[in-house]
């Protein structure tokens, strides 16, 4: 074992899958000779060929709609959204046809891509750099949303999507792509697509976050064991279709549900899940649920970028009240 | 006179050569001395405050920051063809027309650095929209703003910058096409630095040009050397009198390189050789530029020197500006999204202004 950054795991589990699968392609801009610009892809193309792994034009519609017919024809195609801010042209290819070819053709065409993008802020990055859509992903019929938070995570993970029969979004948080470290097998291994990963256990409430955010929720539960307060930290890894189970295991022990993400608020992974708890946890309930989220602006340029980010300190005063509040 | 120049058939324009030689071409309309004095000072502004930036990237007090060394004479050369109420619409490289149409250089730092409202250009003072980063989106924009101007009759026509690797997107060819239908008067050009990030310009597209992208649309279409601001200027006035007489789109191939990194973000030694690079250089506009002047007597070495140190005092004073403006507060974070901010969206400013 060795150990290797969020960003050495997606290129290891690239390389992994790829030696095993000699269908597995992977394009996008500037993935094949620079190896992508955050190095995700570094060496793949001297390993497996041009074939396999090349610099697309520069054009998003045309990655993703060229890779439904590499799909269709039984290659694997793995492709890069360059930042999830730029996948925005291929949206109409990926909602309309990649999410949809399964259904549309009763099965006889499937779609297994996977859709890879670095997401989220932190970074103080140009604009369109820095935003979390999984949302809006999320929302789409016969898409799956994958975020993985540590490097161990992202590698079984991304195994997975490349063999799992349907399309994923598998999203990176680019925040953390080389500020942690973790030992990684070699190998290959897969982590289940739809499941949960409970961080810590505890009884006084159900934390539930995912990506970037994980690192900030885990400090928090440190923080909070010492004020008393025991947190049931919940990574909960895909974004659709979730761990219910997990989830509501969770809430009918600790009676008190609380969800953390940097996206925004409206609309978000929070109002789901919440509204989840409530439909089947109700009676549970001892506190109002709490979801503690990025604003609904617009991700802010760097010099208002510290408005949008959720700290340690507000996990910790949030999830206090929570965990202290009586009927 | 676009005929002159087909570039299927290999011909581009060039006026001045690298060394400083100008040969003028019947027809094509010519900068006078004094133009291209004034052209190259905005030149050296621009380059001077371009590799102030970059340094103070290195010194991490700018954040990741697009350089335009060795495209000045594009986006300068174009905007000094045109009229000052024509549409500037820009891509990310564009600092040189930025400087000439008198939109402060605090304002491009200041963008850069982080702080929307540096952005706040007024429209009927600059005609300019701000940096565009989702590539080539902003030419469809450019389609638009010359439909307007066409609509309401007023002569002003719409200029729209691309990058070589944005001819890929299908925006690129909405937007010519739009505007070849309406008979538009934009005007398209492309800065072809040969690369996009990584991605060689051979590797974008097998025709041996771009500009010949526009005839599929309809479009006269010519290639210049985008390193010599003459022709530059020559081709976007001829360009711009076919808009103003109702004739339609130009699209022009500004050939160019890229001296610099994509962005500060960017190792180019990934996917470049220091060779090439410096085939280059002996090209720069600036050189080529400044040794016309020279030649002509119209500036020394001394005054060149001087000017460095000037332009230079001047960023840093710009720069500063910028630096110790106040940073947005929560309330901006919010309050531009819609003229009247919703009750549900105060209640959460409210509610976050207390978390913070
Ligand atoms: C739609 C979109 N996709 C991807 C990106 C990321 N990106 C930023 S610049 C760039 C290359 C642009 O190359 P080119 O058009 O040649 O312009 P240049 O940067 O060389 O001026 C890419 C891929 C983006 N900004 N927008």
């Amino acid at each position: 074992m060795r150990a290797l950054t969020l960003l050495e795991a997606v290129n290891d589990a690239y390389k992994t899958e790829m030696r095993l699968d000699p269908f597995i392609v992977t394009f996008g801009e500037d993935v094949g000779v620079e190896g992508g610009v955050f190095r995700a892809t570094t060496g793949i193309q001297k390993e497996f060929g041009v074939e396999r792994c090349f610099d697309s034009i520069l054009a998003e519609s045309g990655i993703a709609g060229t890779a439904i017919g590499m799909a269709a024809a039984g290659l694997k195609p793995v492709i890069e959204m360059q930042f999830s801010g730029f996948a925005w042209p291929a949206f109409n290819q990926i909602v309309s046809h990649i999410a949809r070819f399964r259904n549309r053709t009763r099965g006889a065409i499937t779609m297994p891509i996977v859709i890879r993008m670095p997401y989220g802020g932190g970074i103080r990055a140009l604009e369109h750099h820095s935003e979390s859509y999984e949302a809006i992903w999320g929302h789409i019929p016969g898409l799956k949303v994958v975020i993985p938070s540590t490097p161990y995570d992202a590698k079984g993970l991304l195994i997975s999507a490349i063999r799992d029969p349907d399309p994923i979004i598998f999203m990176e948080p680019k925040r953390v792509y080389r500020s942690i470290k973790q030992e990684v097998p070699e190998g290959a291994y897969t982590i289940p697509i739809g499941k949960a990963k409970v961080i810590s256990e505890g009884d006084s409430l159900t934390m539930v976050s995912y990506g970037a955010q994980m690192k900030e929720a885990t400090a928090a539960v440190g923080e909070l064991k010492k004020l008393g307060v025991s947190v049931e930290l919940i990574d909960l890894r895909t974004i659709y279709p979730y761990d219910k189970e997990t989830i509501i295991n969770s809430v009918k022990k600790t009676g008190r549900f609380m969800v953390v993400h940097e996206a925004h608020q409206t609309f978000g992974v929070g109002a789901e899940l919440i509204t989840k708890v409530v439909e089947e946890a109700f009676l549970y309930l001892e506190a109002a649920p709490v979801r503690l989220t990025g604003p609904d602006t617009i991700f802010p340029l760097p010099r208002g970028e510290r408005y949008f980010m959720i700290s340690t300190d507000e996990i910790v005063k949030n999830a206090k009240n929570l965990a202290f509040y009586s009927i | 006179m676009f005929e002159k120049f087909d570039p299927r058939e290999g011909k581009k324009l060039e006026i001045m050569n690298e060394n400083g030689e100008i040969t003028p071409i019947n027809e094509i309309p010519l900068m006078n001395d004094s133009q291209i004095l004034e052209g190259y000072l905005v030149m050296l502004k621009t380059r001077v405050a371009d590799e102030w930036a970059i340094s103070l990237q290195r010194q991490g007090r700018m954040p990741t920051f697009p350089p335009t060394k060795g495209q000045e004479a594009i986006p300068l050369g174009a905007l000094m063809a045109l009229n000052q109420d024509d549409w500037f619409v820009i891509a990310y490289r564009e600092l040189s027309g930025w400087l000439y149409r008198g939109i402060p250089l605090r304002n491009w730092y200041g963008y850069y650095y982080g702080n929307e409202k540096y952005a706040h250009l007024p429209t009927n003072k600059y005609h300019t929209f701000p940096p565009s980063v989702p590539i080539a989106s902003q030419l469809l924009h450019t389609s638009g703003l010359a439909y307007a101007e066409k609509f309401k009759k007023t002569g002003r026509l719409a200029i729209g910058f691309v990058g070589d690797g944005g001819t890929s997107e299908g925006d690129f060819h909405e937007a010519l096409n739009f505007a070849a239908v309406w008979k538009a008067g934009a005007i398209f050009i492309i800065q072809n630095n040969h690369y996009a990030i990584s991605c060689p310009r051979e590797k974008q597209t097998i025709t041996p040009t771009l500009a010949e992208k526009g005839f599929a649309y309809g479009i006269p279409s010519i290639q210049v050397d985008g390193n010599d601001i003459l022709s530059v200027y020559g081709a976007v006035k001829m360009a711009a009198e076919r808009g103003r007489n109702g004739l339609g789109p130009t699209l022009i191939e500004a050939v160019t390189y890229r001296l610099g990194p994509h962005t500060t973000a960017d190792d180019p030694t990934l996917y470049r050789s220091e060779e090439e690079v410096e085939l280059w250089k002996p090209k720069d506009p600036l050189i080529r530029t400044e040794k016309y002047l020279l030649s002509k007597e119209l500036l020394t070495s001394e005054k060149i020197e001087a000017l460095k140190e000037e332009f230079l005092a001047f960023a840093k004073e710009e720069f500063q500006s910028v630096e110790t403006s106040e940073d947005p507060t929560i309330e901006e974070t919010y309050n531009y999204h819609y003229k009247e901010l919703p009750e549900i969206m105060k209640e959460q400013l409210k509610e976050r202004k207390e978390r913070k």
